[in-house]
């Protein structure tokens, strides 16, 4: 219990805390049969994930992380949703026979990647990288390195808006009342 | 125990109680407010001046029972409130009240009450929803299309605060205004626009909060009483006190970005009673409106953020960044 209160024992109980939300905040959101669980479930994953970010001392792309994918993406998938319908439950049943192995090989193969990645890279202590991530580095990195990536994903961004006008301008009659298909 | 972690847990509870405190008071003051502004005398019979009717009012409703309707997403009924009040108290943990009275000093607070700040539409979202109500998901809808349209303008002014101050952490930002001449409001050497910025910055902390001429998502007449209609007791409760502190934490961050925060116009006494005084003035203020201007239609809501609120932020932006290159 002593070692609870030091300031390494309260580490690890936050360390443990997050990855747990998001764990279950990744498995809500792929198992639950109502939309807006899954999302809300999305969320607290993305939360968890701040919170490592956190955790690994980069509390810039921790709050980025709340700001751009809780308060901005996971608000507009929820508002898409009921704006579809009020009470959406999710249609069809699980995947049979080939499906159902196709989905497996997949998933194997990802956690066979993922955990041969973990294993081969020779990581580097978190002391090491103190300062990456860091608000300065970043906006240096954004402006000079990576100029131009920033740049194009703007345009890809921009590319989505006008994709969404389109899209959106083509169900909407003169008419009220009538949607034209 | 270290003793720091004492300090942070103290400095919690007291916002917590300052949150709770406030959320009651500022409904005296909004009822006593309203009063007189309607030739009336607003609360008097419990306590002198009314002042216990917000400590009975409580009591009662934490006495009620929670009602859950028929019908209703049973998690997420009972998930939202708290959402809505979490991130408030998050938002108070680094705002700085006097140079040593805030709870932590982070370097990036003016982004950290802008991130958890943006949670709280969750909030009215999944409350909405999860009623099953059709004026709560119209009145759900409503919130989050003036949150997203409110949201752009603020970001963009205070975008243009930063590009000023250089620095995000509020204290300094607060150091750097000792007196009057100094406020960022009259900060004219920075952009000849600084009043119309910090304008700006007001009209969006209403719309953001939900406040009147802009309370279309709590328009009583059009939707009973909008995303809270079917909640009771303190779910209702903690709504109202998340609603309380967003106006609080909305009215600080003009005081701190515009006004001086702690110090004081001639650069005697910086103390926490400055920050306590130009706040309540500005949440005076806010109240003052409310029950002067009627609500504003839905599309000339959206009209004034798009048509010319952002296009003046804009141009704010760009002419304090001419001004700080060659000044």
């Amino acid at each position: 219990m002593n070692q609870l209160l030091t300031a390494q024992g309260l580490g690890g109980v936050v360390f443990l805390t997050v990855s747990t939300a998001v764990v279950i905040g990744a498995l809500i959101a792929v198992n639950s049969k109502r939309l807006i669980r899954a999302v809300t479930g999305l969320c607290l994953c993305l939360i968890g994930v701040a919170g490592l970010y956190y955790f690994l001392n980069s509390p810039f792309l921790a709050l980025m992380e709340i700001l751009i994918y809780v308060g901005a993406v996971g608000v507009s998938i929820a508002f898409a949703i009921m704006l579809a319908d009020p009470h959406p439950e999710k249609k069809g049943n699980r995947a049979t026979g080939l499906g159902s192995l196709f989905g497996f090989i997949c998933g194997a193969l990802l956690t066979w990647g993922l955990i041969k990645t973990g294993l081969s890279t020779h990581w580097q202590g978190a002391a090491a990288k103190i300062n990456s991530g860091s608000m300065l580095e970043l906006g240096k990195s954004l402006l000079t390195t990576y100029g131009m990536v920033f740049e194009l994903i703007s345009v890809v961004l921009l590319i989505a808006i006008i994709g969404s006008l389109a899209l959106g301008k083509k169900g909407r009659s003169n008419h009220p009342g009538k949607i034209s298909r | 125990m270290n003793s720091e972690i004492i300090r942070v847990l103290a400095f919690l509870v007291g916002v917590i109680a300052f949150a709770a405190l406030n959320a009651a008071y500022l409904v005296w003051l909004e009822r006593k407010e309203a009063g007189h502004i309607q030739r009336r005398i607003g609360p008097k019979e419990v306590g002198p001046f009314g002042l216990l009717q917000p400590m009975v009012d409580g009591i009662k409703l934490m006495t009620k029972q929670i009602l859950i309707p028929d019908g209703v997403d049973p998690i997420l009924f009972r998930l939202a409130p708290i959402l809505a009040m979490i991130p408030a108290i998050m938002c108070f943990v680094t705002i700085p009240f006097s140079q040593e009275l805030v709870a932590r000093n982070i370097n990036l607070g003016l982004l950290m009450i802008f991130a958890f700040a943006s949670i709280n539409v969750l909030a009215l979202l999944l409350g909405g929803w999860a009623s099953a109500n059709k004026y709560a998901v119209i009145s759900a809808a409503r919130a989050v299309a003036q949150n997203v349209a409110y949201e752009i303008p603020m970001l963009v002014t205070v975008i243009t605060m930063v590009m000023i101050t250089g620095t995000l952490n509020l204290n300094d930002i607060v150091a750097q205004q000792p007196n009057i001449s100094q406020w960022y409001i009259f900060r004219f050497s920075a952009s000849p626009l600084m009043p119309v910025a910090f304008l700006i910055f007001f009209i969006c902390s209403l719309a953001e909060t939900n406040r009147a001429p802009f309370d279309l998502n709590e328009a009583e007449s059009e939707l009973v009483a909008g995303f809270h209609t079917e909640y009771s007791s303190m779910g209702f409760g903690l709504f109202f006190m998340g609603e309380y502190a967003n106006i609080v934490i909305g009215s600080s961050l003009a005081v701190i970005l515009f006004l001086g925060g702690w110090q004081d116009p001639f650069g005697l006494f910086p103390g926490v009673w400055w920050f306590l005084i130009k706040l309540y003035c500005l949440i005076f203020t806010v109240i003052w409106i409310r029950w002067t201007y009627p609500r504003t239609q839905f599309y000339g809501l959206l009209n004034l953020s798009w048509k010319i609120l952002i296009p003046i932020s804009l141009f704010n932006l760009l002419l304090t960044a001419g001004f700080l290159k060659v000044f």
